[in-house]
């Protein structure tokens, strides 16, 4: 076993869970206090991406960029609240996902149609773009230390919002009895404004993040979305705490399932089967992972109190 | 006999399916053979995913998985039947056999785990699982693997049907059809189906009546699964090609999709969801290369203001009907 | 109702058609045009409008309708809007196709079926071998063909030690296959990755590193060669192990790499500066037309209208003789962006391979120029496996 291999790859399953976790806590928030399943959670994900490619390439600046980025991705999640989500809440999760998955096709054609159908790139400052010497030797993208910076500093923030302040504390009550909080006479249409809008911006940063690591184009938020979903029901839906620690799960498995498994495949198989096994059952791990979790509890990993 | 507007409409639509190898063959368009040939094999998956999602209340997010199967079971089937010569694996009767009894299996295991949970975990649950299914195809490089599998040849009937022929395969896909339309009238007026459309609306009061619902739900899962292998068998002979996309989880959108749109919970709102479905791509696609920008807000305003889908629209067309004829019978009078 | 709409439409179709007098000659063009490999598909399109340019819009003295289909990188919508040029648009010739994968669910849609298909880029081992069918060429290469000369190179290098990194498709199996049945040193590591969805390569790049290869070598075709290169460079390995390729930075993302790419070296067919009239020409006005060097996709997807051409001129512009048509195209009469060459047996061109460095032109753009030339008149080699010959 190689230890410094591991601990690379450890690095990079955090940061992949990480992004994950940005993702993630938006929509479990949206999910748990507004019982909306939305699908184009996605879609703000790669309206972060655009967003932050349009700004930079103005500005000159990937870190003006992506400041401006953030406010635009949160009046984008309010608009979309405003204008064809609050319709849904009331309605079964079958209208909410066939909706959503509706709005999913409208936003890939409206990128397209705006910013044609190539996809873009960000270049990252000089400072960024290069690598860094940590502990044994082993050297990292300087940017996935950002995104992992990044990530935490938000987990943290995200933490004393919900637990320490007025509007974390409607947020929980929210999650765990939604009828509650409304009979108590809180303007309940301002707390879903304010969390869509929040979790808009969190998917928004996410794509903004992962837009210089892979590329910025249409239908980048499909793929991730379903993972997200797997890390939100893993954690228990509407729970903070679930999808971080979910997330970090699945973008550990994820990641060292891919680098690892060829060669534990290899110790009980020949290499042939080991080599074409891989690659598939490395794809299928998190959706056993998640398939077995609900199996023994169909509640996830933290289901909210009361829910 | 009532020939009210939504009869009418639903009669000539099937008429009209039936019609079309020979009406593309009139114009010299065998296109369009091939056009309605995949209408109607995605009516039978939508047909079987009614069975769940629109009597049961099911979400299942996973349907294209039996698709996939049907598909796999015909391409490696007729694969060893050329490379290898092994004749009865090109049999299409063994094709549809084996694809009915895998899939059955298959829904019996997604089933007896998925059923257990509720909700938004039922849908994710089943995603899952097709995507497993998904993987575990796009990592079979004997077949294919990712690249997919070319079919050199149809499922072989003995003689009995020449499926190389499309206007042969266009009728095997509607005789299924019309069996898996049959089959899914027959289910949900019997006392079976009284008890799963039960469950749908109040699961609590089926269980204290004393129904075991939970083997209830998992029969109608597994009978599902198998119509839509059937279909899946069909969707392999149209294309001549099988590929892990079949079952992608927006193969399993595009199914709920045609349901929802068509009808849930009614006989043919399936088949009028399929047909209205891949029309509208055909012509919106033709029309503009940016046509999901119109399809996706479509979608979007259906399900907020038709919620019976077609079916339910033609529904209200009857309603008008009658208090037309109401109000013209009270001008006799 | 709506077969009546249909039905009406069809007849006027069918009674314009009958009005026109000669023939014209209907070209299908799947390519990729939306999604990160769109931009290759526009190049390829370009390409395809600017040989039409140049041969007046006509062949033959006919006139030529261009279906242009956008397969979106998946091949059962590159099955399915093949079976909608054959079935529906009738067209005479099926072009197009970058991807292997898309070309293999294809093929059996149009070889035998009537019109002639010919691939401008994906070259799977199969349709030069076994399934080589009478209606079926290339204007391209066979997939192994490139990284077998990248094998011959890594051997004069002195390599010893390499790992190989691919896409799990098609032709990403043939590519490495190619490297394989070449190079002499021993493979220390491979990865197959997940094709198109994965596009983060920090896992493999940390294997990479803990594997400490001599050399790497990768095919990337399309956004992928500049996310791997970009984030190749990202984990402080570029400088550090030298890195190899084919197929993976073209004209396309050059001027998005820029340095990254710079002194990089690969093995191609063909480059912008190969030196013959008809490429001199063909890059001039490409260049002039689109403001870009052409990608190699673009280079041999004018020769497919080359092809054409020198076919349907060859028969005066009566598309039924399909066996005039055939005999033409074989003899490859037709100014070729690589000069000229020969047909093997199987349709697929006997051709020379060179290897290319990433420079910059006088204007500070950076291109492709040729170093040397690594194989002479070289066959791809599942002609072999063909059971054609004329």
């Amino acid at each position: 076993m190689n230890w410094i291999l591991l601990l690379e790859q450890t690095l990079n399953g955090f940061q992949f869970g990480i992004l994950l976790f940005l993702l993630a806590a938006g929509l479990t928030l949206i999910f748990g206090i507004m019982d909306l399943i939305n699908l184009a959670h996605g879609s703000l994900y790669m309206m972060g991406a655009y967003f932050a490619a349009t700004f930079t390439q103005w500005t000159d600046s990937f870190l003006l960029g992506a400041l401006l980025a953030l406010p635009a991705c949160m009046l984008f999640g309010v608009i979309l609240e405003r204008i064809a989500l609050r319709t849904l809440y009331t309605r079964s999760h079958l209208d909410q996902v066939l909706a959503t998955f509706g709005l999913i096709l409208f936003f890939n054609e409206f990128v397209r149609l705006i910013w044609g159908p190539i996809g873009l790139d960000i270049p990252l400052p000089g400072l960024l773009s290069g690598s860094v010497e940590l502990f044994f030797g082993i050297r990292y993208p300087a940017f996935r230390l950002v995104i992992i910076a990044v990530g935490i500093l938000v987990a943290f923030l995200l933490y004393l919002l919900v637990s320490k302040t007025r509007i974390g504390m409607l947020i929980r009550a929210g999650a765990s009895n939604r009828q509650m909080v409304s009979a108590l006479g809180i303007n309940i249409n301002l707390l879903y404004t304010i969390v869509f809008g929040l979790g808009a911006a969190l998917a928004g940063l996410a794509g903004l993040m992962a837009a210089p690591i892979m590329t910025v184009e249409i239908g980048m938020g499909e793929e991730i979305l379903i993972v997200t979903f797997v890390v939100i029901v893993i954690g228990g839906v509407g729970s903070i705490k679930g999808a971080f620690v979910a997330a970090l799960i699945v973008g550990f498995i994820d990641t060292v399932g891919r680098s690892f498994l060829p060669d534990i495949l290899g110790l009980f198989f020949s290499n042939d089967v080991a080599d074409t096994a891989a690659p598939a059952i490395s794809s299928m791990l998190i959706y056993i992972l998640m398939a077995l979790i609900l199996a023994i509890k169909p509640q996830g990993l933290f289901p909210p109190k009361g829910a | 006999m009532n020939f009210s507007p939504r009869t009418s409409i639903i009669a000539l639509l099937i008429i009209g399916l039936g019609a079309v190898p020979i009406i593309a063959a009139g114009i010299d368009e065998p296109f369009y053979t091939v056009l309605f040939s995949r209408m109607l094999i995605l009516s039978i998956g939508a047909v079987s995913l009614n069975l769940i999602l629109g009597f049961g209340g099911m979400v299942s997010f996973g349907h294209a998985v039996y698709l996939g199967i049907g598909s796999y079971v015909v391409g490696i089937g007729t694969f060893h039947a050329i490379e290898d010569g092994v004749q009865w694996m090109g049999n299409g009767f063994i094709h549809m056999g084996i694809a009915v009894g895998v899939s059955a299996l298959a829904g019996l295991v997604i089933g007896a785990i998925s059923l257990r949970t509720r909700g938004v975990y039922f849908i994710m649950i089943t995603l899952a699982f097709s995507q497993m299914f998904y993987f575990i195809a796009v990592g079979n490089e004997n077949y294919g693997g990712d690249d997919g599998l070319s079919l050199y040849m149809r499922s072989d009937f003995a003689g009995l049907l020449d499926l190389s022929n499309d206007n042969t395969l266009y009728y095997l896909n509607f005789v299924v059809l019309l069996a898996s339309l049959y089959i899914s009238h027959r289910l949900t007026n019997s006392r079976f189906g009284m008890v799963i459309r039960g469950t749908k609306s109040n699961e609590q009061r089926m269980k204290s009546i004393g129904f075991p619902v939970f083997r209830y739900r998992l029969v109608a899962f597994i009978i599902a699964g198998a119509i839509c292998g059937l279909a899946g068998v069909l969707s392999a002979n149209q294309t001549d090609f099988v590929s892990p996309a079949v079952m992608h989880w927006t193969r399993s959108g595009d199914l709920i999709i045609m349901t929802v749109l068509g009808g849930l919970g009614t006989l043919f709102g399936p088949v009028i969801g399929a047909v209205a479905f891949l029309f509208l791509e055909e012509l919106l696609s033709g029309f503009t290369e940016y046509w999901q920008l119109i399809f996706g807000p479509m979608l979007v305003l259906v399900v907020i203001f038709a919620r019976g889908g077609i079916d339910g629209m033609l529904v209200g067309l009857d309603r008008w009907w009658n208090r037309l004829n109401i109000i013209n019978k009270e001008g006799d009078l | 109702m709506k077969l009546g709409i249909l039905g009406t439409l069809s007849l006027a179709a069918m009674l314009i058609s009958q009005v026109a007098l000669a023939e014209t000659v209907k070209i299908g063009f799947v390519t990729t045009l939306t999604g990160g490999a769109g931009a290759i598909g526009n190049d390829m399109r370009d390409a395809v409008e600017l040989a039409l340019d140049h041969l007046g819009r006509k062949m033959g003295g006919s006139d030529v309708k261009m279906f242009y289909e956008d397969d979106t990188f998946k091949p059962a919508v590159g099955k399915q809007k093949t079976e909608k040029l054959v079935k529906k648009d009738k067209v005479h010739f099926v072009t197009g196709y970058i991807w292997s994968h898309v070309l293999l669910a294809s093929r059996n849609s149009v070889v035998g079926k009537g019109p002639f298909m010919i691939t401008s880029n994906a070259g799977p081992g199969p349709v030069a071998g076994k399934l080589c069918h009478e209606d079926f060429f290339s204007t391209s290469w066979q997939n192994d063909q490139t990284t077998m000369a990248m094998g011959e190179v890594l051997n004069q290098l002195g390599i010893k030690n390499l790992y190989i990194m691919a896409p799990n498709y098609a032709a990403g199996k043939s590519m490495v296959k190619g490297v394989s049945r070449t190079f002499k040193g021993k493979i220390i590591g491979k990865d197959m990755t997940k094709f198109p969805a994965q596009l983060d390569f920090s896992a493999e790049l940390a294997k990479i590193r803990a594997a400490k290869p001599d050399a790497v070598f990768v095919f990337y075709p399309g956004k992928h060669g500049m996310q791997f290169f970009k984030q190749y460079s990202q984990a402080g390995l570029k400088g550090e192990i030298p890195l190899y390729s084919a197929f993976t930075v073209d004209s396309l993302s050059l001027p998005r790499l820029k340095d990254l790419a710079y002194g990089s070296l690969m093995t191609q067919f063909w480059a912008p500066d190969l030196d013959n009239a008809v490429n001199k020409r063909f890059v001039a006005d490409y260049r002039k037309k689109t403001g870009r060097y052409p990608t190699f996709y673009a280079a041999q997807s004018y020769d497919t209208i080359m092809l054409i051409n020198s076919a349907v001129t060859a028969v005066g512009g009566d598309l039924s003789n399909k066996d005039g048509m055939r005999n033409a195209m074989r003899k490859a009469n037709f100014p070729s962006i690589r000069g000229p060459f020969k047909y093997g047996n199987n349709h697929f061109p006997i051709q020379n391979f060179y290897l290319r460095k990433v420079v910059k032109d006088a204007d500070g753009n950076f291109t492709t120029s040729i170093v040397k030339t690594v194989y002479t008149n070289h066959q791809d080699p599942y002609a072999k496996d063909c059971k054609m010959s004329w």
